[in-house]
């Protein structure tokens, strides 16, 4: 049986104590390594698509747009034009002869039909090896249709998610700055890198809004053209989800001077600790009373209700592989608050400062792993006799077919795990599945 | 006859009723045994399949990507392609690697096969290099059924070896459930025929639980049966709307192997078919066991015959998928009044034709080439009764209020698409067992009565 971890690899993979701190990351997959990554069109897509009053057009062969039809849960109080699947569906001819006509008809075509604020259309791989001039095209519609017509620069092999995630922000920049900004509070922000699924973001605006906080735009969770277009006109920046939209805040900072602290609303203490912040930040006693309030009257619903799952689940003990690390850091911590143990750790897309900092919190002898693929995944899980799996629905049969727990912590979830209420959620997904009685039946691990 | 509507003609694509090229090509290298599905492109390819698949099978399948970047995108994707496929081969040993290429590879021109051909000379790694095959499906020409046949095709052509006969039988089934696979096993165990069924997902995408889980599952198609199947009697192939050049025509070209083109054996009529020609080939009469299921469906037919009279069906999805689940719909009196498909065969009028002569009604319309938002469009003006595809067809039927029969690739929103089964008289059984209720659930739902005796 040949090891399951590539010699190139190998410095991709840190584990906790062996050695001092080091970690290889932020680089190309490595060819046939199976990598759980996607590529820069989903990095776009993922950012983008909550956008709901926006028409999505994907320009390119049919795939892209059909396997991203519908997936995330990410909800909307309105209109739901996000969840349709735009396609120019390119064929042979053109490829060939250029696929600019085609991409103008189409918008134009579906602009009419639907309406919408904005049109975000993606380029995948093979149009920017064509060379259509995306940036004529919408520039062309965006003039006859009087709505703002963007470009979203994600060719697929362009580098990885990561590039998409900037891509996605540099076109939502375009939005920035056209709205009218009166009226808006000296305390207000907006909230970035939540994607409000299972309705997370609307829990989330509830607490600001008991602490006094008003909040402009969502970015993009439940998200509007016209709120991203005035966005420039909040106060502060509060950034969830460090890879996604921190380009966007950066940009707004050096434009507009708007300040950015970065918060997770997952698990009770970063919970807690993101409307802290806010509230420190905007140095108003009545605010940090009212937030102290609010932590205290949601922590004493939630508290007594955790300890029926904690006592249960004690001892057990989790691996975690996600998309991007700031989700990983928040699933430790919540992890720990339910007495159980991480041993192993990892992300798509993390950057150096990322691991560090989850090398920090992690125990000793925890597996920090990068770009991570089924075969390691495997022979981690083997190794730690891990007890649950979080993830999204690639890890899923990993952690099945080794008769091991799962939890879903992916854009496809149906459950709302951010927030206080998202913890007891948390807690009781975790349950449900370590002590459920299926694992009895299971042939036992040799 | 009745009377098409004018199509509408739209330039834009909402909704697709159909998938990628290589995503068809990936799920029938899943079916040989020993092999690793291979895309030559970028990495999101793969991890975008590998989720598509898994949500309908919840079954692991590591698809391989050459991940290209931007680098190799101008200077060709050689290097990556080979590195992968050494990659590949040391880690899981596969005995076989599919490769298919993407919009991206093709698009740039890589020479997929002189890759292949410079990386079997140069190889030197440990042990014997896997059986490469490789197919061009480029997501710009064909959906994922094309994609589908051309692997089979590939496997044929790169593995099947004629000689003296076997006395085997080949099966080409197309895309069908672990359901159907393991159905169709025990029908030609039947009737005592040696077959050959390519691809073969039954375990593959279906496996147990297991104490340990090996890197490849057990199952799928041996690549010494795949040789064979060139010194086979017969090949079977299901579907009328296939293009020419497919693996049965192959083997009859190259190896003598006698094709046999049938409709997708669903339903009654295309179940005797199939069956009569499997009595013929084996010079068994139709078993007893099958006589006895199809005496059930029968008397299944007329206990449920009222619930169904005069309702009407939009079906879609796959072309010879929706040839065959219009047969039966037919027989059972529900009248398809719209087959469409994102597929564009050519032949997809015509196969419903044929299995929709001699049966009453009117003929349905058929269009290739649609996406849901006209299959949306064209169903508000129908009002049909059920719609029958796949899970894609959700919001349809939400929207409709009338009921959504899951059958084919893929079911996202329950579990067991793979345990769906389709196929002879016994998937026609639990077809109609399921139709027939969930009209009968409709009316009960909707009544304000609350009936408890239907």
């Amino acid at each position: 049986m040949p090891s399951a971890i590539f010699k190139e690899r190998q410095d991709q993979i840190h584990r906790k104590g062996e050695t001092p701190f080091a970690i290889d990351c932020d680089k190309e997959s490595l060819a046939g390594a199976v990598s759980q990554r996607a590529c820069v069109f989903c990095g776009s897509r993922v950012v983008l698509y909550p956008i709901a009053d926006a028409l999505h057009l994907v320009h390119g062969p049919i795939g892209c747009a059909v396997y991203t039809w519908d997936i995330r849960g990410a909800l909307s109080s309105g209109p739901e034009l996000h969840r349709l699947s735009f396609s120019t569906d390119l064929q042979e001819m053109d490829v060939i002869f250029g696929g600019e006509k085609k991409l103008y008809a189409a918008l134009i075509e579906l602009i009419d039909r639907h309406s919408p604020k904005a049109a975000f259309v993606y380029s995948t791989c093979i149009v920017g090896l064509i060379g259509d001039d995306l940036k004529a095209v919408c520039a062309r519609v965006a003039a006859e249709k009087g709505i703002p017509v963007l470009p979203v620069q994600s060719e697929g092999f362009k580098g990885n998610k990561r590039a998409g995630y900037e891509a996605a922000c540099d076109a939502m920049f375009q939005l920035v700055g056209t709205g009218d900004t009166t009226g808006i509070s000296k305390h207000s922000i907006n909230i970035l890198g939540d994607f409000n699924l299972a309705g997370e973001i609307w829990m989330i605006r509830e607490y600001f809004s008991r602490m006094g906080v008003e909040v402009v735009a969502n970015i993009t969770g439940d998200g509007r053209v016209g709120d991203i277009q005035r966005c420039h006109g909040a106060a502060l920046n509060v950034v969830q989800c460090s890879g996604a939209t921190m380009h966007l805040a950066r940009m707004l900072e050096d434009k507009y001077g708007t300040p950015v602290v970065r918060v997770s609303y997952f698990g009770i203490e970063d919970m807690a600790e993101s409307l802290y912040t806010v509230a420190r930040f905007f140095d108003d006693p009545e605010m940090l009373a009212r937030t102290r309030e609010l932590v205290r009257e949601e922590l004493s619903l939630l508290l007594p209700e955790l300890e029926r799952f904690k006592k249960d689940l004690a001892g057990k003990k989790a691996a975690i592989y996600v998309g991007g690390a700031f989700k990983a850091f928040s699933l430790v911590k919540a992890f720990r608050l339910l007495g159980m143990q991480v041993v192993m750790v990892g992300s798509q897309t993390g950057t150096q400062e990322d691991y560090q900092e989850l090398a920090e919190i992690t125990d000793e002898g925890t597996i920090i792993v990068d770009d991570s693929n089924p075969l390691e995944l495997t022979s981690f899980l083997k190794e730690k006799e891990v007890d649950i799996l979080v993830g999204g629905v690639k890890e899923r049969p990993i952690a099945y077919k080794l008769g091991v727990a799962f939890c879903d912590h992916n854009h496809e979830r149906k459950e709302a795990l951010a927030g206080f209420a998202g913890m007891l959620n948390f807690a009781r997904e975790v349950h449900g599945s370590v002590m459920s009685p299926v694992w009895q039946f299971v042939p036992q691990k040799s | 006859m009745s009377k098409m509507p004018p199509r509408a003609n739209y330039t834009s694509t909402t909704n697709a009723c159909k998938l990628c090229k290589p995503l068809g090509a990936c799920l029938a290298f899943r079916g040989v045994a020993g092999s690793v599905s291979f895309l030559h492109g970028s990495q999101g390819c793969a991890t975008y399949m590998r989720r598509y698949i898994i949500s309908h099978f919840n079954e692991p399948i590591d698809i391989a990507s050459s991940a290209l970047g931007e680098k190799d995108a101008v200077y060709g994707g050689g290097r990556n392609l080979k590195q992968g496929l050494t990659n590949v081969s040391a880690k899981y040993q596969p005995k076989l690697i599919g490769i298919a290429t993407t919009c991206l590879t093709e698009t740039i021109g890589d020479d997929v096969k002189m890759i292949l051909s410079e990386y079997r000379r140069d190889y030197n790694g440990d042990g014997e290099l896997p059986v490469l095959v490789a197919v061009s499906t480029p997501s710009y020409s064909g959906s994922h059924m094309e994609g589908f046949h051309a692997a089979v095709r590939g496997l044929v052509e790169a593995l099947s070896e004629g000689g003296p006969r076997n006395g085997t039988l080949n099966i080409l089934p197309g895309l069908v459930s672990p359901a159907d696979l393991r159905h169709l096993k025990s029908i030609l165990a039947a009737f005592g025929l040696n077959g050959t069924i390519l691809p073969d997902i039954s375990d593959t995408l279906d496996g147990p639980a297991l104490a340990d889980c090996p890197l490849i599952p057990e199952g799928g198609t041996t690549i010494e049966a795949i040789k064979g199947m060139g010194r086979a009697d017969a090949t079977i192939e299901f579907g009328l709307t296939l293009p020419d050049d497919t693996g049965g025509p192959y083997l009859k070209a190259r190896c003598k192997v006698a094709n046999h083109r049938l409709p997708m054996p669903v339903g009654i009529r295309a179940s005797d078919r199939f069956f009569t020609l499997l009595a013929e080939l084996s010079g068994q009469p139709i078993p007893q066991a099958l006589q006895a299921s199809k005496g059930r469906l029968i008397d299944a037919l007329v206990d449920g015959h009222k619930y169904l009279a005069g309702k009407t069906a939009v079906l879609y999805g796959e072309e010879d998928l929706v040839v065959g689940m219009a047969g039966f719909l037919a027989e059972i009196g529900v009248r398809p009044v719209l087959c469409a498909s994102g597929g564009q065969s050519g032949r997809f009028k015509a196969a419903i034709d044929e299995v929709l002569a001699g049966l009453p009604g009117e003929s349905p319309e058929v269009f290739e080439g649609m996406d849901f938002y006209e299959i949306a469009e064209r169903a508000e003006a129908l009002k049909p009764d059920l719609i029958v595809g796949h899970s894609k067809g959700y919001s349809l039927a939400r929207k409709l209020g009338i009921p959504l029969i899951r059958v084919g690739f893929p079911i996202h929103d329950r579990i067991g698409g793979q345990r769906i089964l389709h196929l002879g008289y016994e998937g026609a059984q639990q077809l109609f067992d399921l139709i027939t209720n969930e009209l009968i659930r409709a009316k009960q739902d909707n009544s304000p009565v609350g009936y408890s005796y239907m």
